[in-house]
């Protein structure tokens, strides 16, 4: 049987792709970003995931404003890498799962969320960005990935809750397919970041530091942090933490936390990764 | 016809992207979009102003294209991810385009990140950032 046997939890911010893309993960500002990924790597080499649900935002590149889907879930058996305006991340293309993203629509939808089904698209820095921080720089990935896309552009990002409830379906839909698979999820995207307007460049610690206790602690709690409390306590972007609450989701009423990092800056954001095992 | 004011329109310096937003920002952001590609690209640079009629935007949002006005054209509904392949076109970085929107040199935005950021404090709705 497939079981969910860990979630990740990271941000995604596209300079820390770019670090890496341009040779500068050894320069001052950068190295204690990736030295606090180092931990993460060895126990993604050591655990080695036959498939990766990543659940992540498409930052206006595979959808523009014409569509604008709530839950997108890929189930091509590629997905080629965005050129975002700068030329695409040279990193490998990213391989799919489609028979097992069939069987999680299938069961998505009859429990009642209602996902949008994508077969062809491009995916951005929010799910090459983790990828690179987990597993570095392969010649090709070596994990299947199903890619989550969650609106969290236009407001209003689906609510906490309803995020959280996504990933107990999840959890449901992957438990019943019926082949021996270790799946992990991630959750990306946040920490506390504002990147518009004159208040840009907010950053929230304690917010932070207690959204990362409470996905051990206290879920349900997490789930009902409003929008308008990330909005206004932890920065404008800090709504993309909804994605880490479909992962929380996921895992099942216990998890066990074996990682954690915390710092800023990278770029404008307050950089946040955790890695929780099912318990 | 109207609706109350949506509570998030009190934090101070932000203009959250909501529906409203995104319906202004509509031709805006698809122009924005259309920057993704290295031929558009060469195009806009070429001449901004008759690149930016192929777009029905108004001639505020013009205006604010061609001036940067980053703040401006966030009121006027464009949106941050979109406007920043506006930044990569001028060879510029996000963390430019977000200094410029605080108003200052790119240099001291830089070093206020890596301060640990802005505190929320006083930041948190328009009463209290007066106060």
């Amino acid at each position: 049987m497939a079981k969910i046997i860990a979630g990740i939890g990271t941000s995604h911010t596209p300079a820390i792709g770019a670090a890496v893309d341009n040779g500068k993960t050894a320069e001052p500002y950068w190295t204690p970003l990736f030295k606090g990924y180092e931990p993460a790597k060895k126990w993604m080499a050591e655990t080695k995931p036959d498939v990766a649900i990543v659940v992540y935002n498409d930052h206006v590149n595979a959808f523009d404003f014409k569509i604008i889907p709530t839950f997108a879930l890929g189930c091509g058996a590629e997905f080629p890498v965005a050129d975002e305006g700068w030329g695409a991340r040279p990193v490998p293309i990213v391989k799919g799962y489609p028979e097992l993203a069939a069987h999680m629509v299938q069961s998505l939808v009859l429990d009642e969320f209602d996902m949008t089904i994508v077969n062809e698209m491009q995916v951005d820095h929010g799910l090459t960005v983790p990828m690179t921080l987990l597993y570095g720089q392969p010649k090709a990935w070596p994990v299947r990935v199903i890619p989550l896309a969650v609106n969290v552009i236009q407001y209003p990002a689906p609510t906490g809750n309803r995020c959280y409830q996504l990933g107990k379906a999840i959890k449901k839909a992957v438990d019943s397919w019926d082949e021996d698979l270790r799946v992990v999820i991630f959750g990306t995207g946040g920490m506390s970041h504002q990147i518009q307007g004159p208040r840009a460049g907010l950053i929230n610690k304690e917010f932070d530091t207690a959204f990362l206790d409470g996905l051990t602690r206290d879920p349900e709690r997490l789930a009902h942090i409003q929008p308008l409390e990330y909005l206004r306590d932890a920065g404008a972007e800090a709504i993309e933490l909804v994605m880490w609450l479909i992962m929380r989701g996921a895992l099942g009423d216990n998890v066990r936390e074996v990682y954690r990092f915390y710092h800023v800056p990278a770029s404008s954001t307050g950089v946040g990764h955790i890695i929780l095992e099912a318990a | 016809m109207s609706k109350k004011p949506e509570e998030y329109e009190d934090i101070p310096g932000t203009w959250v992207f909501d529906a409203e937003r995104a319906r202004k920002g509509y031709h805006l952001n698809a122009f924005l979009y259309s920057l993704m590609k290295a031929e558009n690209r060469a195009e806009f640079l070429a001449d901004e102003r008759k690149y930016l009629q192929k777009f029905p935007m108004t001639d505020e949002q013009r205006d604010a294209v061609v001036n940067r006005a980053w703040n401006r054209l966030l009121e006027l509904g464009g949106v941050s991810y979109a406007l920043a392949k506006l930044a990569f076109t001028d060879k510029k970085s996000y963390q430019f385009m977000a200094s410029q929107m605080v108003g200052i040199p790119e240099s001291e935005y830089v070093k206020m990140m890596l301060a640990g950021g802005r505190s929320p404090d006083g930041w948190r709705s328009k009463s209290e950032r007066k106060g």
